[in-house]
């Protein structure tokens, strides 16, 4: 399948890449940690800083949960901050399906951290300006998230 | 309502963070769900207490995306130490209390704390 999200890395200011383990419940959210305490020491807005530790937290998630490992991504451009979630794999066989609130294919692991409520997808998608996702039956999943600044 | 107020009411102790129990809560969020959490929540946080059965790191870090600043546990549950390491790391006050999450949400909403608009 051609890939029709591309990402531009060469417009970003700062890019910082965090690698998520499949299944690490252990460490799960601290990328996002790391993400939003970077956001505070560039002196974003508070109220985009949480919009965007929302994002990042429930990406982070979804790729433990669901996906065979993958990479968050966090750019700074001159107008906006893009998030980007890209794992590798297995791929989600109705997107659609998936975006919808409280639809969850995740697994007793999951529920029992508080996680596979089918809110993940939402979450992401009402934090964000844009909202891109990328994904078929044994591709990976790719989401891009777009907060204006 | 103050958190040592809100301790009192509930028969709890504070697990770490007794340096802020003098700190106004305005709200309550009683759920088991970390996404309903991240998804409803958001806007009063800071202000907002939540009320959970879940012991495990990812309450926390859910608290932290939101700026949380008190977490309650009912049923008696303590989080094991690092859960409570990381909440001291991120400023927060844990409580504990024997209620169920019914009876702490009762009590609480019966002495005007009230839930988060939604």
């Amino acid at each position: 399948m051609s890939k029709a999200l591309e990402m531009d890395r060469a417009s970003a200011v700062m890019a910082y890449d965090y690698d998520v383990m499949k299944e690490d419940f252990a460490h799960a959210g601290s990328a996002s940690s790391d993400i939003k305490k970077k956001c505070r020491e560039i002196g974003l807005d508070k109220e985009i800083i949480r919009r965007i530790a929302v994002m990042t937290y429930e990406a982070e998630i979804n790729i433990v949960i669901h996906s065979e490992g993958g990479v968050i991504t966090v750019m700074l451009m001159s107008d906006r901050i893009e998030i980007w979630a890209v794992d590798k794999g297995p791929g989600i066989e109705d997107v659609e399906l998936a975006m919808t609130a409280g639809y969850s294919t995740a697994k007793t692991s999951a529920r029992e951290m508080g996680f596979g409520a089918g809110m993940g997808l939402p979450n992401m998608k009402k934090c964000c300006d844009e909202f891109v996702i990328e994904s078929a039956k044994g591709e990976s999943t790719r989401i891009k998230m777009v907060i204006r600044l | 309502m103050q958190i040592g107020t809100l301790v009192e009411l509930l028969g709890g102790k504070i697990i770490v963070g007794e340096q802020y129990s003098d700190k106004k809560i305005d709200f309550a969020f009683s759920s088991d769900l970390m996404s309903d959490v991240l998804a409803f929540v958001s806007e009063h946080a800071q202000d907002c207490v939540l009320l959970t059965g879940l012991t495990n790191n990812q309450v926390i870090r859910t608290a932290e995306m939101l700026d949380l600043s008190a977490i309650v546990f009912v049923r008696g549950k303590c989080p094991p130490m690092e859960v409570v390491e990381l909440a001291e790391e991120n400023d927060m006050v844990l409580i504990s209390t024997p209620h169920t999450l019914y009876a702490t949400s009762g009590i609480l909403y019966g002495q005007g704390l009230e839930g988060v608009p939604l």
